[in-house]
């Protein structure tokens, strides 16, 4: 693992009582099933039937090992007494697995938009695959989207919800041993899934490619993040339960719900990779774009606006403009977007009348998000002068602007006679981007160069003016891919329905290729800036914890350096 | 065809009809909630409530 001296912080500045140190029920339960694990794990390498089930059933033995090692070894290191939920009437915040999460999430998004320059590229230069299976596009691209939505979304959202929950409630974090099994189980998941797609395991369902052994780990994993979440509330010294609280816990519960109706796969043998899913046909479909959509409306959106709520109001110091708007917002979004899967399947064998409800739904669906978009812009009233001195607030309010957009035009696009000529086409990526980078990439950035100050105890980010050139950087890197994709897209779609006087097709697809050309050249121009900019990031926040100017030394509590 | 009328047929369609206006109902009790005048102090307690954590 990461250096540990990063991410644990010794606890054991209280005077200790004497007394006798014993395992708790967790550290041995855990420490046992791990050890099990590993022998199961050994024997399934043995007899597996395939060459990456071994290499991954290999990789889960030598796993729960080194988890059983961890365990016992912060048996040994840790005081007899577990950390005290409070310290001097103030809750003792439990910070190190967010401290891990931030480190991760940087990690995977630098991972992920390289991933993702190594495709646009291919699409530019198709030479580039080198013609070697690993690194081929089909294989890359869910490398790709896994590793900016699942590895780095997935980090920031984790990692901010263990702060959020501490801190709206102000209770520490549920759990001794679980907050580590979430945030470690959680990237030892992505790992899988990840090497999986280089060597060829997916079940091709789109955003849900790993197969069956992998989305039973991430059930257990999810299922733990619920319990520890829930715990945490449940514990609270706040007698409200904050907003931001509300959606990231209809986030967990959604994306549970989700994962479990997608994947229901029957394994060909549980020592092989391969599984059949038990859905059959447009049910599949069906299933298959209710979760895709839900992963969008839950993953994307809902758990980013939970950041939204709390670090605009945290950064802006003002209080969220209208709460009234903020539980709207969150019950007319809950209602309203599990319904609006069917838009990816408009002119398909889906039945017309659940494509109409799907558009229906998705045209309603402006209403809750420019009711958020406006109250997480309206936060910023009497605190506007602050866009022009702090860069991460300029960067959290941009977010927001680009998730008016994206939700402005996605509505739109569901709509059928949109969709006849944007789908299947660059449109959709130009969409997609324009709200995973403006808005997921921009609110995750804003909460990290929030985030990493406070829980490294640092008084501020070593270097606002990186801060600045990180965001004009990305910002034009994200002009530069949106607009090509948009330019690509509807040249795309009217050259596909182009007929000739004779009523043939004008273009033949090769044409259409040639002519998008250039304008995917560009696109992988503005993610190449787009990754610029996250490497500055990256050198921030190392330079934030490593050097950044350290507060007054607070030997217990911790608390935002703000 | 013409469809019989059977408990079962009954309570499916109940079922899946009844939802629309419970769910309905459930969104304007949450617009009343949110709008009911004796919890505007609450809420507006809650807005600030980031700001003023230790």
């Amino acid at each position: 693992m990461v250096s540990g001296s990063v991410f644990f912080q010794r606890e054991s500045a209280m005077p200790q009582p004497s007394i006798s140190k014993t395992m708790t029920t967790g550290e041995s339960g855990l420490a046992f099933i791990f050890a099990v694990t590993a022998f199961l794990c050994l024997i399934a390498s043995a007899k597996a039937l395939d060459a990456p089930f071994a290499f991954h059933a290999a990789l889960s033995a030598a796993a729960s090992l080194a988890a059983v090692f961890f365990i016992v070894n912060r048996y040994y290191d840790r005081p007899a007494a577990l950390p005290p939920q409070e310290i001097n009437g103030r809750p003792n915040y439990n910070l190190g697995p967010i401290k891990f999460s931030a480190f991760m999430a940087m990690f995977w998004g630098i991972a992920g938009f390289t991933v993702g320059l190594i495709i646009a590229s291919q699409l530019a230069w198709p030479a580039l695959n080198f013609d070697l299976p690993w690194i081929q596009f089909g294989r890359l691209r869910p490398l790709h989207t896994s590793a900016v939505i699942f590895a780095f979304g997935g980090n920031v959202l984790i990692g901010t919800s263990f702060y959020v929950v501490q801190k709206s409630c102000r209770a520490r974090l549920a759990g001794d041993l679980a907050p580590w099994f979430v945030v470690l189980g959680y990237n030892y998941f992505i790992l899988i899934a990840g090497t999986g797609y280089l060597l060829g395991v997916t079940q091709s369902k789109e955003y849900a490619e790993p197969e069956w052994y992998a989305d039973l780990w991430l059930t257990i994993v999810w299922v733990s993040y619920l319990l520890v979440f829930l715990g945490t509330i449940l514990k609270r010294k706040e007698p409200h339960i904050f907003v931001a609280n509300w959606f990231y816990l209809a986030f967990i519960v959604t994306i549970a719900v989700l994962h479990l109706g997608n994947n229901p796969a029957l394994p060909v043998s549980v020592f092989g990779s391969k599984s059949y899913i038990v859905w059959g046909g447009i049910q599949d479909a069906m299933f298959q774009w209710w979760y895709g959509h839900n992963a969008v409306g839950f993953f994307l959106t809902a758990g980013f606006l939970a950041i939204m709520y709390y670090f605009i109001p945290k950064r802006a110091e003002r209080p969220v403009y209208s709460y009234r708007l903020s539980i709207i917002h969150f019950w007319a979004l809950i209602f309203l977007y599990i319904w609006a899967g069917p838009h990816h399947l408009h002119y398909t064998a889906l039945p017309d009348w659940t494509q109409t409800l799907g558009m229906t739904f998705s045209i309603m669906l402006w209403m809750p998000s420019w009711g958020g978009m406006i109250n997480g812009l309206m936060t910023l009233s009497g605190a506007w002068d602050k866009l022009r001195t702090d860069p991460v607030l300029r960067m959290l309010v941009v977010s927001v602007a680009f998730y008016g957009m994206s939700t402005f035009e996605g509505p739109m696009m569901s709509i059928k006679v949109v969709n006849s000529l944007s789908h299947y086409t660059d449109w959709t990526i130009g969409h997609v981007h324009s709200g995973a980078l403006g808005w997921v990439g921009f609110v995750s950035f804003g909460a990290l160069y929030c985030l990493v100050p406070w829980i490294w105890n640092r008084k501020g980010l070593y270097s606002l003016k990186l801060v600045n050139w990180h965001f004009w950087i990305a910002t034009l890197g994200i002009v530069l891919y949106i607009s090509a994709m948009w330019v690509s897209g509807i040249l795309q779609g009217l050259m596909w329905r182009a007929y000739t006087s004779l009523g043939f097709l004008e273009y033949s697809f090769i044409e259409t290729v040639e002519a998008m050309h250039p304008f995917y050249i560009i696109r992988a121009a503005g993610g190449a800036l787009f990754l610029i900019g996250a490497l500055i990031m990256a050198y921030n926040l190392w330079m934030t914890v490593r050097v950044g100017e350290q507060e007054v030394q607070m030997p217990v509590a911790l608390q935002p350096a703000e | 065809m013409k469809a019989i009328l059977t408990l079962d047929n009954l309570a499916s369609g109940l079922v899946t009809t009844i939802w629309t206006p419970v769910f309905v109902a459930i969104f304007l009790a949450i617009i009343a909630y949110a709008f009911w005048p004796r919890n505007k102090a609450a809420f507006d307690d809650a807005a600030s409530l980031p700001l003023r954590e230790e």
